[in-house]
């Protein structure tokens, strides 16, 4: 990988120029050259809207992109801490194992869809299906959430602090959703339920990590109701 | 897939980098759209009953090669019609000031192979096959000036690949829709307005949105009610851009299924399926960038 054309700033910060190395090299210098025990810190200059930025990073690296990013920015990110310096296309983290993503503009549809673990930060608004499938991983949203977000989510927590689309936390299975706001609907099997004391500490501990500053006691509970977890014959399609 | 761009101009200065603008945004669209590519240019209109035709002439026998001039000869002598021509390769603007209907009955009976690709007195329609950085060389598309205008690239999935089913679609006088996605209702669209004696050039999806809107407006309705009426009739994925003489307007399904992006400066309103295109425009970096939301209208006037 010498032929990388990268900027060392420092020992342990470098920058790349996306106009001048192309993005494969990048994605590759990120999986192949960073040994266990390195905590370097990459800059990545002029995304322009390019796909994948940084996906697949397997270290506890620091990746800061500066500008617009693409589709899957940071996807299946484990361990790294991706740093977005504008928005991101779908799919932003999404498929996260471990590690830290934060979109400090918008992030557009399905972000942090099936993360398994790490935490997601936007700042801004996300699009539709926020956190869908979520498996353990958790989100928060500094502005409002689109349609059909947490769909079937089934471990992890999700915070938003606008409002939210319809049919948010459609088919929910044990993912805990905390809004400040208010959604526009509930989807199936979704209800507001009491705010305890370990919910107030969970959303101020979330908060925090997020860099963000609300008074817990602002936010609400949403869970599933599982009554959809058994089929029930007498529904009739109602639910 | 396919892709989608729209730039509108707000200081007149800039008018004459139109084409050169917008450009890098077509060809950044290669990716989503690599088999057909077109646009819409709305310019300053034509004065009192004059008209134009965007006319095509790659499915007649001769091609590129079209007699042109030889065209408008025969409209003289046929029709007594002093018309101006435009030659582009394959494809040339007419211009005339007599009834539209009249010209194109006659170019229908002496040359059905011609394909008019719109009628109007401000906008000015290409289309083709070929990828978009092919196309947009054919006809010079760096020079093109203008107000606005709307282009798309297409990687077909609901109809063939030919130039005269690429987009923008055209219907009436002025107006242009290009789309990305797939409507599920096109035929029921079509059956409903076919009776009403709204004909169709093709069996594509998204020439029966066209026409649905471009009926409603027609009709009576203002572009915000007759995209308030395609919402309810419309069904399926869709990113809509659409042009008239003094306005864009862009509207996505319930499920935001088709992505958009805007990006707005004192200079202009760029939008595009994705930021790839706009990441060349000047002054982006400082621009005002959101994402349209799903079942809303944006109408920006030129």
């Amino acid at each position: 990988m010498e032929r990388i054309e990268a900027e060392r700033i420092t020992a342990e910060r470098m920058s790349f120029d996306l106009t001048k190395t192309p993005l494969r090299d990048v994605n590759q210098f990120l999986h192949r050259n960073l040994k266990d025990g390195d905590d370097r810190h990459i800059e990545v200059q002029n995304p322009d809207g390019a796909h994948s930025i940084a996906v697949g990073l397997n270290h506890p690296v620091t990746v800061e992109i500066h500008g617009h990013a693409g589709y899957y920015a940071a996807g299946m990110n484990k361990h790294a801490t991706v740093v977005v310096h504008g928005s991101v296309g779908t799919g932003v983290a999404e498929n996260m194992m471990s590690g830290k993503v934060h979109v400090k503009g918008f992030a557009s549809n399905g972000a942090g869809a099936t993360a398994h673990g790490g935490l997601l930060v936007i700042d801004g608004d996300a699009g539709l299906r926020c956190g869908i499938s979520l498996k353990g991983g958790d989100i928060v949203v500094g502005g409002s959430v689109g349609s059909f977000s947490a769909f079937m989510a089934q471990a992890g927590r999700m915070v938003i602090c606008g409002n939210a689309g319809d049919a948010l936390g459609d088919s929910l299975y044990e993912a805990v959703i905390y809004i400040r706001g208010e959604p526009k609907s509930l989807g199936a099997d979704a209800r507001f339920e009491p705010m305890t004391d370990d919910d107030y500490k969970t959303v101020g501990d979330l908060l925090k990590q997020a860099g963000m500053d609300h008074d817990p006691k602002s936010f609400k509970r949403i869970a599933s109701a599982r009554s959809l977890y058994h089929w029930n014959a007498d529904a009739n399609q109602e639910y | 897939m396919c892709g989608i761009v729209g730039l509108l101009v707000k200081k007149p200065a800039l008018r004459q980098q139109l084409g050169e603008l917008m450009v890098p945004m077509l060809i950044g669209m290669t990716e989503r759209g690599p088999d057909s590519a077109g646009l819409a240019v709305f310019a300053e209109p034509l004065e009192g009953s004059g008209r134009k035709l965007s006319l095509y002439s790659g499915l007649t026998d001769d091609g590129a090669d079209f007699n042109w001039h030889g065209l408008t000869h025969a409209l003289k002598e046929h029709l007594d019609v002093n018309a101006q021509i435009e030659v582009k390769h394959n494809h040339a603007v007419l211009s005339f000031e007599v009834s539209p209907d009249m010209v194109k009955r006659w170019l229908h009976e002496n040359h059905p192979k011609l394909h008019v690709l719109s009628t109007g007195q401000a906008m000015d329609l290409y289309k083709d096959i070929g990828t978009p950085a092919q196309v947009a060389e054919r006809y010079g598309f760096n020079a093109i000036t203008g107000s606005h205008l709307v282009g798309h690239t297409r990687m077909a999935t609901e109809s063939a690949v030919t130039p005269d089913r690429a987009h923008p679609f055209t219907a009436g006088e002025d107006f242009c829709l290009v789309h990305n996605g797939s409507l599920s209702n096109p035929n029921s669209l079509r059956r409903m307005l076919e009776p009403r004696g709204i004909h169709f050039d093709t069996d594509n999806d998204t020439e029966a949105a066209c026409r649905f809107l471009e009926w409603r407006l027609r009709e009576g309705d203002d572009l915000e009610t007759a995209l308030q009426k395609g919402f309810e009739e419309l069904d399926g994925f869709f990113t809509f851009l659409m042009g008239t003489p003094d306005k864009l307007a862009l509207i996505r399904d319930p499920f935001a299924c088709k992505p958009a992006v805007v990006a707005e400066t004192d200079d202009y309103v760029a939008i595009a399926s994705e930021f790839r295109s706009l990441a060349h425009l000047p002054g982006v970096k400082n621009a005002y960038v959101f994402e349209p939301a799903p079942e809303e209208m944006y109408v920006w006037n030129a």
